[in-house]
Parts: structure tokens; sequence; C-alpha cells
């Protein structure tokens, strides 16, 4: 049984918006999730080469002016359009709503390295030259500069930051949202992640060094989590926003919800800069079951974070054995990644949005790229190369891991 | 450069640091901030571009010689003549 609260502190999904590798909304991106294609495609950036990405389309001119995009930065351009498509998506008043009380949470992995590359590639032909050095490189690279560039574009008065949690960001933008929410700090929020990425030479070449790279002939089949050939990320851009308020506030302007968030949990594994340690992993999705009292055979769909590298893969599925056990029940178990590749900061909010309609049409939408399954990642659940539908499904669990051990799980509940 | 060519010069960064704007109708003896939307960061932005592609340095304290076309063109004659 999940955990009965007030109306004023139960916290709900009202709105989303979002711009992924394939898809700019949320029906055309879970229509190609259904559908089975893939967002990936080939990619050159400067001094690393040709390579492959995940690439939006999303057309950045519906909200913004050429001198904003000029000014601001690109993970600005995706929070921006995604917050846009996110509040037309909610159906409030924008108008009329107190923009003193809303808050914009935003996860980012990193941000500052695409501005800092352009930069210093820039004052290269004036031999580095320091007097050539942009006075919008501060207000580019500041932490904040995503969100802070949602507040400038929507006029949004309530707090604005960002939260830097690796790849776990997405979700912590939303977990942050839904705390500021119980605090009473906002009436409404614009949480989740973005994720510039592929504009720096630096995350492909440190993945490349790093032996984590993805590489393959078809962009299509690069990302292959669980499966026995694969050989590293895909780094991809993109970015979701939800807009999430208290479910007393929906029920009054009679919103649309997509789902409640029952449960989260963020633990770190203080063990390794880079690899992930299962027993934290666990641990972290232990504590979201608690929070929501929820048992483990009470979830429906878990969205796994695998990043289709064998050591991470291998590690989530070690920590969902030792909370399912080997045989899993009925929980079905799927990931984004393989469609899209590694959105980063903006992966664990697009990897939930993804899967939200499942509480609708009860679809869990596959693994693609799924040929020959690891054996070290053959759990019972896993929902390979084609969607499968469900008996029902009440509650999603929503995975999203990161360097420094940064651990993040969010459930939703439908309403 | 003749005057004509530095007034082009400007035009080209002002198209540039302010790509919505409308320059067709540019008048020569107003100030730029009266007739586009531009701030301090797009000053320093045409400071910056005259550095970048003509190497002109210009000192802060000549800054308000850049207010209109006008000005901005009678400023840089004499430094941009021999270009």
């Amino acid at each position: 049984m999940v955990a009965v609260r007030p109306d004023e502190q139960r916290i709900v999904i009202t709105g989303i918006g979002l711009a992924a590798p394939n898809g700019n909304s949320l029906g055309e991106y879970r229509e190609n999730l259904l559908e089975g294609r893939s967002g990936v495609s080939d990619y050159e950036i400067r001094y690393f080469g040709k390579t492959l990405a995940g690439i939006c389309d999303f057309d950045a001119l519906k909200y913004q002016r050429r001198k904003e995009i000029r000014r601001g930065t690109r993970a600005g351009s995706v929070g921006i359009y995604c917050s846009h498509e996110a509040v037309t998506d909610s159906g409030i008043d924008w108008d009329n709503t107190d923009k003193s009380r809303v808050g914009i949470y935003i996860g980012v992995t990193e941000h500052g390295n695409v501005e800092t590359e352009n930069e210093i590639y820039q004052i290269k032909a004036y031999d580095y030259d320091t007097q050539y050095w942009t006075h919008h490189h501060n207000p580019r690279t500041v932490a904040n500069s995503p969100a802070g560039e949602i507040s400038l574009n929507l006029g949004i008065t309530g707090p604005h930051y960002t939260i830097g949690a690796a790849c776990a960001a997405g979700n912590a933008g939303l977990i942050q949202a839904v705390q500021m929410l119980r605090l009473g700090e906002c009436d409404l929020a614009l949480a989740g992640g973005v994720s510039e990425s592929i504009h720096t030479f630096g995350i492909f070449a440190g993945f490349n060094s790093q032996g984590a790279l993805a590489v393959n002939d078809d962009p299509t089949k690069a990302s292959r989590p669980f499966d026995r050939d694969r050989n590293g990320i895909v780094v991809a851009e993109g970015g979701c926003i939800y807009v999430v308020e208290r479910l007393s506030d929906a029920k009054a302007r009679r919103a649309e919800i997509y789902g409640e968030v029952v449960g989260y949990a963020m633990n770190s594994d203080a063990s390794d800069f880079v690899n992930p340690n299962d027993e934290r992993q666990a641990e972290c999705i232990q504590l979201a079951l608690q929070r929501a009292e929820l048992g483990a055979e009470e979830i429906d769909i878990v969205s796994t974070h695998a990043t289709s590298t064998t050591t991470g893969d291998v590690q989530e599925c070690k920590a969902l054995q030792r909370i399912w056990g080997d045989k899993g029940g009925t929980t079905a178990l799927n990931n984004t990644k393989s469609f899209i590749g590694h959105a980063m900061g903006a992966a664990g909010a697009l990897e939930l949005a993804g899967n939200l309609p499942a509480f609708v049409d009860r679809v869990c939408h596959a693994t693609i790229n799924l040929d020959n399954i690891d054996p070290e990642c053959n759990l019972p659940g896993i929902v390979a190369n084609q969607p499968r539908k469900l008996e029902k499904v009440d509650y999603i669990l929503n995975n999203s891991f990161g360097m420094l051990g940064i651990n993040s799980v969010v459930i939703v509940g439908r309403i | 450069m003749t005057s004509e060519e530095i007034r082009e010069a400007v035009r080209n960064i002002l198209a540039d640091i302010a790509p919505d704007e409308d320059l067709s109708d540019l008048k020569e003896d107003v100030a730029f901030r009266d007739q586009l939307e531009l701030d301090s960061m797009d000053f320093l932005d045409i400071v910056m571009e005259l550095r970048k592609r003509y190497r002109v340095q210009i000192p802060e304290e000549d800054y308000l010689e850049l207010a209109s076309m006008q000005s901005t063109v009678a400023y840089l004659e004499p430094i941009m003549k021999d270009m």
C-alpha cells in the first residue's frame, strides 16, 4: 500500500515538455519508443572528429529570439523550449499565475564546458590573447545559467537554480521540486533536467579515453544496454521539464494529472569516482520504496539507468536483483537509452516521461538492440525489442545514477 | 577604409549582435539605443567585434562616441582610414 498524505503534501505532475533525439513532444517521443525508432545518428565535433550522438531538432526560435539564442547557451534553449511546452501542456492559466511563487529546479550533469571550449577555440585565432575573451563567458558559464535563462525568458521571479548531480540529475531536479512544494517554498515548479553535452568535444574524448564510448557502423544499433555486444555510451542532448504542483492545487484547477511522485531517494556510493556500487544503488531503491510504503512487487515498470557499458549495466542488474531477487515477479524492466543514447542531465527526466503514458495504455516500451543478452544482465523482467502489454500499471520506478557515486530513484504512481 | 566602408562594417556588426532587428531604417543621427533594442552587453559586443575584426582598440572613456551611427563613423574615420 502506498503512503497516504493530505492532498497539500501530495505532489503531482501536470505538464510535460521535452526535447529528445527522437521526439519534440511527449506524443511523438512515446510513439517512437513504442515503434522502436532510435534517435541516434552520425555526428562530428571539432578535434574529436566523427562519432555518434543523439541530436535534437526542436525549433529553438519557437520561444526565443535570435538574439537570445546568440547570447545564451544550448542548455538554456533546451530548457526554455521544454518549459514553454510543459506550461502549455499543463493547461494552467499562465498569464494569471503568480510568477513569484514558481520555482525552477533544473538538473544538469555539467555546465560551462561547451561555452569554455567555444571561447578557447575562438581566442586561438588571436594567439590566446585574453583581451579577445568574450564578456559573455561568465553569464553563460555560471552553474545556474540554464535555469536562469528559463527565468528570464518566462518572467519567473521565484527561485531558480540548477542541481548538479551528474547523470542522476534529471531525477534530482524533480525531487527538489517535490521537496520545495512540500516546504511551501513555491506553489508551482518547473523541474527536470537538460543537457547540451554533445556540443563539448571533451565528453566524447573523455569517454573514449575511458574506453566507454560506443562505436557502431549503424548509429541506431550503437546504444545497446544489457547486450553482450555493447561497447559504450552514446552521448545525447535533450531535456525534459515537468510542471509539478500540489494535488490540492491540481484538483482545484481540474488539471489533468500524469502521476504522483509517491517516493524518492538519493544517496551516495562513497566508493569510486566512476565505477558504480550495486549495494548503494539497491539501498537507494529500497529507501524510495520504504518512503512510498510500497513493496518491490508492487512496482509495475522499472525504467533502468543502464548506459550500455559493461560495468554500469551489470552493477545495476545486481542492484535490481538485490531488491527483486532472481525471479523478478511481474515487474517489467526497460531502458530508454537504447533509443536515444545517454542524455546526461536530462536522462532521468526523459526516461521517466517516456514511461508515464503507460499509466493510460498499460504498455511498457521495450529496450531495443537487445540481440544477445549478457548473461549477467538476464533479468526475467526485461522487455526486449518489442513493447509489452501489462495487466496493470500503477507504479513506475525510475533509476538514475551518476559519476562520483550519486544515485537517485523516483517512484511515480497512477492517480 | 572610407566612411561608407566603415558605416557598412558597423552595420554588419549590428546585424550580427542584434539579429532580430530591421536595420534598413536605421537613422544616422539617432542613438542606437533609441531605435534598437540594445543593452550594455550589446555595446560591449560592438567594441569586441571592432577589436576582433579590425584590431581597433577603443578605450572605455570613448565608449560614448559609439552612441549613433553618425558619431561612430566620425570617431572611427581617423582610426580606420589607413586600413
